[in-house]
């Protein structure tokens, strides 16, 4: 009954490691005052035991030099956690260039996952071992969180807003994946796997199963579906704003000040399209919320992302990007 | 620690007389004012955080969507609004005419009469606040499955009156709270309870009344006023 | 001449008191059946995880077993526990005053505490609550089908109920002190119960509206966290641990204040470093209200804020980390008896301090990315409001029973349940640290198989913890009936409530007193160092 029984978990992504030497300074630390502290309070009660009845303490009021010592010594030590905390939090948290983009939608209860190439998945995420992959997590409904304790990463996956998470696989195998933010009845089971491949393995899986449309050609698809290219024509005589080369741009608002067509700024621009004004152009266009969801909005922002020069858009799992991942500060969605 | 024996010194006041409106457990009519002033500094130090939540939330919306809410608050009666501020400045007025009325240890029926004029105005604010709501009710301006907007902004509008219903209805509630005490302090000023040596209830009351006043100076500007310079 | 106890009879003179320390007991008798629910409830969760599949019950009822558990817990006994209880009945005794500043505003906060506990309890058994103690947008607003509006509304009265306490504390410290009692001469537990009021007033208010919002939400439609409005499920989440974060020190505060007390009592010895323990709750109970951003490290806020929300929490450790040096340092040379009281010090000094320290991992950014929302932070969190809050609670309730009740409870037995409630706390949660760290999910009513060893090893520690907390429950009751009779001062300690009659008369003090020197002054004082 009790014959696998872990105490430690899996390792097997390029932070892992990082959190792990992180925990095990905090624990060393945690080890040693907790000790100390319990030595003390036992070495002092039962030397200083009281031996008759009407036995006192000594009246000592403190020193100045001790309060100062236990302040400033304490102080250091979380110094110490708080920059190499901090060092680590920026590693998981930022995008490598040449990410593997892979789009997640969490609704209750379940996690709906599609490739670039147009492999959709529920509940389990295939990724290949040593190629950074990022994932772009969105809500259909309440707060959830995408969680690999494995790779020692999550997120939380926030409904109206685009959360995302990046790792590296480093061992193949297949890990737990877990919502870790409370959803409702079924939270528990908003349960799945992540399975790491070795590189020929995962493209093995990739061109076996039943790939579906990109979400890419989905997006496209919709596009014109939707009649979205009524209004936003390739030229420049469109009702609306073209989108050829805007994805990840800076854009002039009607309001006056500028914004960035980045994922979130599509977003929103579809489902609640007054609340950013392009500069010189009228508020026609009626909301698609409800219209759309959000597994069709993420398709529409891949496609939009396509029509920008050669680097935006979502680098398929089937071309050879770099595998290693790069020292880049800058986020993928700002490379122009 | 040190109760070496000697008696405190006598609780009675200069007079050597007991107030009859000292509680047992104070030694004197200063200590009870203090602690009775200080104590609803401390509940309106409460309040304000209390609707401080309000305007945090108004805050991070307004910053978010600037056009939205400018559009909306177009639809908020500002004469309506601006009336409103008036009869609670003069309310505020009254109310501090009747504190010092007590203090000075005026007649009964002219601290009744102060608190009496607060009150019709507390209560003219309530009436023309109703006006506004029924119009909202009217016009479909209620959030909710009824709300309907024609201007660009439907989402943010809807927001904006979220955020209107919620502030100037805890305000409302908090005048109608208001009314309930100074109807208590009336009746007690009418049965001759205060004078120039005992006014802490009234004095504390008023206290209340000029933070919910102040409250409503805040929250005209920032509903009725958007965008109208 | 009568105590309190003795003076009047029947339902009425206790229902409609305004004797401070009659409160205290009806205070009492209310947080212990809840916190005896809120133990049932516990117990059903640790039941039902002693298997990896859900056997017990469905998914539903497990979700409400948590939330009620939570919703019990932290708003109807950890809050009140001490300042309500302790707090009540021996603030003004310390001080040297006849009651609190506003008698009938304490009576009233009771009774709108058994409001909210009413509305609560109306929302637990007409179909309960399955929104998680933290009623997170947009599951409480828009998903949840349970009482969440009844619920909501429970928390938000008594929220009014814990704003009326500290108010209360606040102005009676300020202004009811007896002469000579300045405020270098409080005892530390009043100390303690001022930074806590602090925290009452200013952060009750701000999880009222937002509950009060979420109820709106949700039955009025205003949809101020609403995301289909552009409204930000995040700000609900800021707001709520604006408020819910300074709680937790709601909760240990007074229960550092208790140790304080007994910590001196038991090694009959001045604390060591009096103005640093002093300022350290201030200083606690201000830098608490700026780390609430630690909750929300991987809901998706900028990475500058979690920084900031980083440093912060690393800071408001330090004060904590000061007072724990200080009592140990109040033991060295001192003359320690092993009482009950000081057992269960003890016990929170050991607890506390695990517990604090594994904050610092929660408080880690890039650690806390793992561990947030596991079981390592459920691990960490009782070992603060139960490790450190409920012994605190305990060590405070066994040192001043004689007082409060004037009886004597059995000493041997109180021991023991100390011994038991450490050992079953300690194999109770424990095991949760590791639990974390492989990545168990908190509020997962079903668990992969390879959890299920330590999830068993935790159900059997909660047994044990069980057992330990109803031995005082049955001792204590049996004190009243058959204790001996406490007399003035039973463990030789200093301190004002120690120099009245056990149990207090009605007005505390026959002769109001004047103080001179600072309580817990065992020896002629002799200046080593500074800081005293």
């Amino acid at each position: 009954m009790f014959t696998n029984f872990p105490l430690f978990p899996h390792q097997a992504s390029a932070q892992a490691a990082q959190v792990d030497n992180l925990y095990f300074f905090l624990l060393s630390v945690t080890a040693f005052f907790s000790l100390l502290i319990a030595t003390l309070v036992v070495v002092f009660a039962i030397k200083y035991r009281r031996r008759h009845r009407d036995e006192v303490g000594v009246a000592i009021h403190g020193s100045l030099a001790l309060e100062m010592l236990w302040t400033i010594i304490p102080f250091f030590i979380v110094m110490v956690m708080f920059v190499w905390g901090a060092k680590v939090f920026f590693d998981i948290y930022r995008p490598v260039a040449g990410s593997m983009e892979i789009y997640v939608v969490g609704k209750q209860w379940m996690w709906k996952v599609q490739h670039m190439d147009g492999q959709k998945e529920i509940n389990e995420l295939h990724v290949p071992v040593g190629r950074p992959v990022k994932l772009v997590m969105a809500s259909e409904d309440v707060i959830h969180d995408f969680f690999i304790p494995a790779f020692r990463v999550k997120a939380d996956v926030v409904p109206g807003r685009y959360n995302h998470l990046s790792f590296t696989a480093t061992k193949a195998g297949t890990y737990h994946l877990f919502c870790a933010q409370y959803c409702g009845t079924r939270h528990s089971g908003m349960i799945g796997s992540v399975i790491a491949m070795e590189p020929a393995d995962f493209q093995a899986w990739l061109s076996g199963g039943r790939a579906t449309d990109s979400p890419l050609a989905s997006g496209e698809k919709l596009f014109q579906d939707l009649a979205c290219s009524t209004c936003h024509r390739s030229d420049t005589q469109g009702r609306g704003p073209m989108l050829a080369n805007l994805f990840g741009k800076s854009v002039e608002l009607q309001s006056g000040g500028t914004a960035v067509a980045d994922e979130a700024y599509l977003r929103e621009s579809i489902v609640n399209p007054q609340a950013k004004i392009v500069a010189g152009f009228q508020p026609l266009m009626p909301t698609f919320q409800g219209l759309v969801s959000e597994e069709q909005i993420l398709q529409l922002i891949a496609y939009v992302r396509s029509l920008s020069a050669q680097g935006a858009a979502p680098a398929p799992a089937g071309t050879s990007a770099p595998t290693l991942p790069q020292q880049s500060d800058r986020p993928v969605k700002e490379k122009k | 620690m040190a109760a070496d024996g000697h008696a405190r010194v006598a609780a009675e006041g200069a007079h050597g007389v007991r107030h009859p409106r000292l509680q047992h457990h104070f030694d004197d009519m200063e200590q009870q004012a203090e602690a009775s002033t200080l104590g609803m500094w401390v509940f309106l130090v409460t309040e304000i955080m209390f609707f401080g939540g309000l305007f945090m939330a108004y805050l991070v919306y307004r910053t978010q969507m600037p056009d939205a809410f400018r559009e909306a608050s177009h639809h908020l009666d500002i004469t309506l609004g601006a009336t409103n501020t008036v009869i609670l400045i003069v309310s505020s007025l009254t109310m501090a005419l009747a504190v010092r009325s007590a203090q000075t240890g005026q007649p009964a029926k002219t601290q009744v009469g102060w608190l009496v004029a607060t009150m019709v105005f507390g209560a003219a604010f309530l009436g023309i606040k109703a006006i506004e709501y029924t119009e909202k009710f009217r016009d479909h301006i209620v959030p909710g499955p009824f709300f309907e907007w024609h201007g660009t902004y439907p989402r943010g509008a809807e927001m904006f009156y979220s955020l209107y219903f919620a502030m100037t209805g805890l305000h409302a509630l908090h005048m109608v709270v208001g009314l309930g005490i100074m109807t208590v302090m009336a009746s007690l000023a009418w049965r001759g309870r205060f004078d120039d040596t005992y006014y802490t209830p009234i004095e504390v009351s008023g206290l209340y009344w000029h933070f919910v006043d102040i409250v409503w100076i805040f929250l005209f500007p920032l509903l009725y006023l958007i965008g109208r310079h | 001449m009568p105590n309190y106890l003795t003076n009047g009879h029947g339902l009425a003179s206790w229902l409609l008191t305004k004797d401070h320390k009659r409160i205290a007991l009806l205070y009492l008798a209310s947080i212990t059946a809840f916190f005896f629910l809120g133990g049932m409830f516990a117990f059903l969760i640790r039941l039902e995880l002693l298997t990896p599949a859900g056997d017990v019950m469905t998914s539903e009822s497990y979700n409400k077993m948590f939330t009620m558990h939570g919703v019990v817990m932290v708003f109807f006994f950890l809050i009140p526990s001490i300042p309500a209880v302790l707090g009540n009945f021996f603030i003004p005794i310390m001080i040297g005053a006849k009651d609190l500043a506003f008698p009938r505003i304490n009576l009233l906060s009771w009774y709108v505490y058994v409001l909210g506990g009413l509305f609560t309890l109306v929302a637990a058994l007409g179909g309960g609550v399955d929104t998680g103690w933290t009623f997170y947008t947009p599951y409480s607003t828009a998903a949840s089908n349970t009482h969440v509006i009844t619920a909501g509304l429970g928390v938000f009265i008594t929220g009014f109920s814990s704003i009326l306490t500290g108010l209360n504390f606040i102005v009676t410290i300020h202004r009811m002190r007896a002469p000579g009692m300045t405020w270098f001469r409080l005892p530390l537990f009043v100390w303690s119960h001022y930074a806590t009021s602090l925290i009452m007033i200013l952060g009750t208010p701000v999880i009222a509206i937002t509950v009060l919002l979420v109820a709106v939400e949700r039955g009025l439609h205003l949809g101020i966290f609403d995301p289909a409005l552009g409204g930000d499920p995040i700000l609900f989440q800021h707001l709520f641990w604006f408020y819910s974060h300074p709680a937790v020190y709601i909760m240990i505060l007074p229960a550092m204040g208790v140790i304080s007390e007994v910590v001196q009592a038991f090694s009959r010895k001045n604390v060591f470093g009096y103005s640093f323990v002093a300022f350290s709750s201030l200083a606690i109970a201000i830098i608490g209200f700026l780390v609430w951003g630690h909750h929300i490290f991987v809901a998706g806020q900028s990475v500058y804020a979690g920084l900031i929300f980083s440093i912060l929490s690393f800071l408001v450790a330090i004060p904590s980390a000061v007072k724990v040096f200080n009592w140990t340092a109040t033991i060295y040379k001192g003359s320690v008896s092993f009482d009950a009281p000081m057992l269960y010090a003890f016990g929170f000094l050991g607890l506390f301090t695990i517990g604090g320290l594994t904050g610092l991992f929660l408080a880690t950014v890039g650690l806390d990315v793992h561990v947030h929302d596991t079981y390592f932070i459920i691990a960490h969190f009782h070992y603060i409001m139960v490790g450190g809050a409920i012994m605190g609670y305990l060590a405070g309730l066994h040192y001043w029973w004689p007082k409060i009740s004037g009886k004597m409870y059995p000493e041997g037995w109180a021991r023991f349940a100390a011994l038991i409630v450490f050992v079953g706390f300690n194999l109770t949660f424990f095991p949760q640290f590791v639990l974390g760290y492989l990545g168990m999910p908190r509020r997962y009513h079903v668990y992969p198989p390879e959890f299920q060893v330590l999830n068993v090893l935790s159900t059997a520690g909660a047994t044990v913890l069980a057992v330990g907390y109803l031995l005082p429950m049955v001792y204590f009751t049996w004190s009243i009936f058959a204790g001996e009779k406490a007399p003035m001062n039973p463990w030789g300690v200093k301190g004002l409530e120690w120099e009245i009659p056990s149990p207090p008369p009605t007005e505390n003090f026959v002769v109001s007193p004047i103080v001179t020197h600072r309580t817990h002054q065992y020896a002629p004082s002799k200046e080593v160092g500074i800081g005293g």
